[in-house]
């Protein structure tokens, strides 16, 4: 048997076994033998990416972030391969409630926004350094109530933005930050009931996870791997079972535009900058 | 071409999304939806929802209202491509009822369009000529008609002498007919499990049958504690033969044994408890207990006919199982003497010569009716006269 092709991925819920041995049965019909490694949270999970344990890794958006400057830091090639249709273009919201005084952001000065896991880009990171951006310091001209479920995960669980939400229901916060996905959701599950919130602000668009790739990866299993994840097809039942799971209806190129406020929101919080010295000291 | 859809103030925490999927069901990828509407957020809604369908939206802004130009993705019209029908709903349309249902058809109703990727289910019975019976539709309607409330179908409060010893001989019966009605309970539920739902009237009528046994078990508990606080005697001859139907892994086997043979055989039984029933209560729980029975034996011989009919090899592993069924028990006591003497002592009335005279002929008359009628269901089934009539004999003496 010949070397397979390595994949990481953050194990953020027990789907993520399905998902990706569905995959790698997909793969091996086709003549790639590959494999999967499950970190449990996406810091080990780019340590051993830049440890070479891994040859590819399906990244939070500050996963690659992460990568890319460590990257930069140790004279190695990030590049973010493919991601989801569903990864592009995305918003966060910051949504208060509809009988309440608050119709500016100015006016959540003093106040307090509930916001999901610390390591969350779209519930945290983004709407934070949007309020940052508008004139509102985080802990200082505003309390931040943290949701945190799942450190480590990067706010792939729910759960924290679910949390934030009950918390505006419940009046313990005057407003909440969410991804616009998952104001829809909790829109039409009822979490948000119909008409007792509405959205006072909304970032500028951003993307979300991709498959990033270093230098030195196996170019040939690499782009075998590229090449079947663009050839898959929403119309093919297996696939379509391991799309509804990972929630896409296509593979996409990669793209790296999309990362600019999440990038700017890491320089102005400085979160990950010990962990990126850290990795990047490693590899030299 | 493009489709205008006015939502006006409708949101999605309302039922937007219906309206728009609506208007773009069966649409080829391309096909454009133009929605305005002007409930809060819809703009923010219609985003995250196309995104997350595969939809391209593009907004066109005016005044306070939402203008949204929805182009339709190749998701939805590829979706059901290679979905299939499961049969038809009708069981009397040719070809409604399939000889071989992909188990990938799961749970869904017959006659339903099941999507190409449901995960593939364990039934083991998926061969319509082993599990199929045409008639069942029928039968099960007559059951669900026939269905009886305990509660107000028996005359619990009636008042009634009873002799102490009689009614000792009642409760020993009663304890003898509960165990026997757990395994008729018990080996039509396990293959309900093991039957592929497309089978939806032959699944019903098992289902049917088990709750039959289980309002069973329920009025023979209760005539048993009308007036006794403990139960009668299991023997270890009657549990040995009713341990063969629940061990028998064969559903057209298990049916013939249970339904065909060992119901038939109770049903005689019961019409025998509700001529010489002591008492009113005893007579009427035994009465409706033998009228499910004949569903039951009813749907047996149905099974067995038609199975015959596709399989007529199937025959002999019939006739085998009782001659196995008979070398197992053939060293066991069969019918416990406790319930044999109760019967006879019921179908007496008193210890008196001449009335046990009268109950010993009863049950030896009875017990000779039973081998004529399950002589006659063996004829029903193709059996000559000789092997019926062998077969029969062969029988468990324990009646189920």
């Amino acid at each position: 048997m010949s070397e397979p092709l390595i994949l990481g991925a953050v194990a953020y819920d027990d789907k993520v076994v399905s998902i990706w041995e569905g995959f790698k049965s997909y793969f091996f019909r086709r003549g790639l033998e590959f494999d999967f490694v499950l970190f449990s949270n996406y810091e080990r999970q780019v340590q051993m990416h830049f440890a070479n344990q891994i040859h590819i890794a399906w990244n939070s958006p500050l996963a690659w972030i992460q990568s890319q400057r460590i990257a930069a830091s140790s004279g190695r090639q990030a590049h973010a391969m493919c991601m989801r249709d569903t990864d592009r273009d995305l918003t966060s919201i910051i949504a208060v409630r509809s009988d309440g005084p608050i119709y500016s952001v100015a006016e959540l000065k003093g106040k307090k926004v509930a916001v999901g896991a610390p390591d969350s880009p779209q519930a945290t990171l983004i709407p934070l350094h949007f309020l940052t951006e508008h004139g509102l310091t985080p802990d200082v001209d505003f309390e931040v109530v943290r949701f945190d479920r799942l450190a480590g995960k990067h706010g792939d669980h729910i759960g924290g933005e679910r949390d934030a939400a009950l918390a505006l229901m419940r009046g313990e916060t005057d407003a909440a930050c969410m991804i616009d996905s998952n104001h829809l959701l909790f829109t039409q599950e009822g979490t948000l009931q119909p008409g007792a919130t509405r959205v006072l602000a909304r970032t500028a668009p951003f993307d979300h996870c991709n498959f990033t790739v270093l230098d030195g990866a196996p170019a040939d299993l690499v782009n075998r791997f590229r090449d079947l994840l663009l050839s898959m097809s929403y119309a093919d039942a297996e696939v379509r079972r391991l799309f509804e799971l990972e929630s896409l209806k296509q593979w996409l190129p990669g793209r790296t535009s999309g990362y600019s406020a999440l990038n700017a929101a890491v320089d102005r919080f400085g979160v990950i900058a010990p962990f990126v010295t850290k990795v990047a000291a490693a590899c030299g | 071409m493009r489709v205008d859809l006015d939502l006006g103030d409708l949101g999605f925490d309302e039922g937007a999304a219906l309206l728009i999927r609506r208007a773009l069901r069966a649409s080829p990828p391309g096909k454009q939806v133009l929605v305005t509407g002007c409930a809060p957020d819809l703009d923010l809604h219609i985003e995250s929802w196309c995104r997350s369908e595969g939809h391209e939206v593009k907004f066109r802004r005016s005044n306070q209202q939402t203008h949204a130009v929805v182009t339709c993705g190749s998701a939805p019209a590829t979706r059901w491509l290679d979905a299939q029908r499961a049969g038809l709903p009708n069981p009397a349309v040719t070809g409604a009822v399939s000889d071989h249902p992909s188990r990938r058809w799961g749970l869904a109703a017959r006659g339903a369009l099941v999507e190409s990727n449901v995960p593939e289910f364990d039934f083991n019975l998926v061969d319509r000529a082993k599990v199929w019976v045409p008639d069942a539709g029928h039968i099960y309607t007559l059951a669900t008609a026939a269905q009886w409330d305990p509660a107000t179908a028996i005359p619990w409060q009636a008042q009634f002498e009873s002799d102490t010893e009689i009614e000792d001989a009642v409760v020993q019966i009663m304890t003898y007919l509960i165990e026997n009605e757990t395994a008729a309970l018990m080996v039509p539920s396990r293959f309900i499990a093991q039957l592929h739902p497309h089978f939806q009237e032959v699944m019903q009528v098992l289902a049917v049958q088990a709750a039959d046994e289980a309002r069973h078990i329920e009025v023979f508990s209760r005539r048993a504690r009308l007036k006794r606080d403990l139960l009668g005697c299991s023997t270890s001859g009657g549990q040995e033969s009713l341990k063969t139907l629940i061990d028998e892994p064969d559903f057209a086997v298990s049916s013939f044994l249970l339904s065909v043979l060992g119901e038939g055989t109770f049903l005689s039984l019961l019409w025998f408890l509700d001529e010489y029933a002591p008492d009113p209560v005893t007579k009427m729980v035994s009465r409706l207990a033998a009228q499910d029975e004949a569903r039951h034996v009813a749907f047996g011989i149905a099974h067995i006919r038609e199975h015959l009919a596709n399989h007529p090899g199937k025959r002999e592993q019939l006739t085998n199982a009782i001659r196995r069924r008979h070398d197992r028990l053939h060293n066991t006591s069969g019918l416990n003497a406790e319930v044999f003497d109760a019967l006879v002592h019921v179908a007496a009335g008193s210890w008196s010569v001449p009335d046990l005279r009268c109950g010993y002929g009863r049950v030896k008359r009875l017990i000779a009716e039973m081998h004529d009628l399950r002589r006659k269901r063996l004829v029903q089934l193709g059996y000559s006269d000789e092997e019926a009539s062998e077969l029969s004999g062969l029988h468990t003496r324990n009646f189920m």
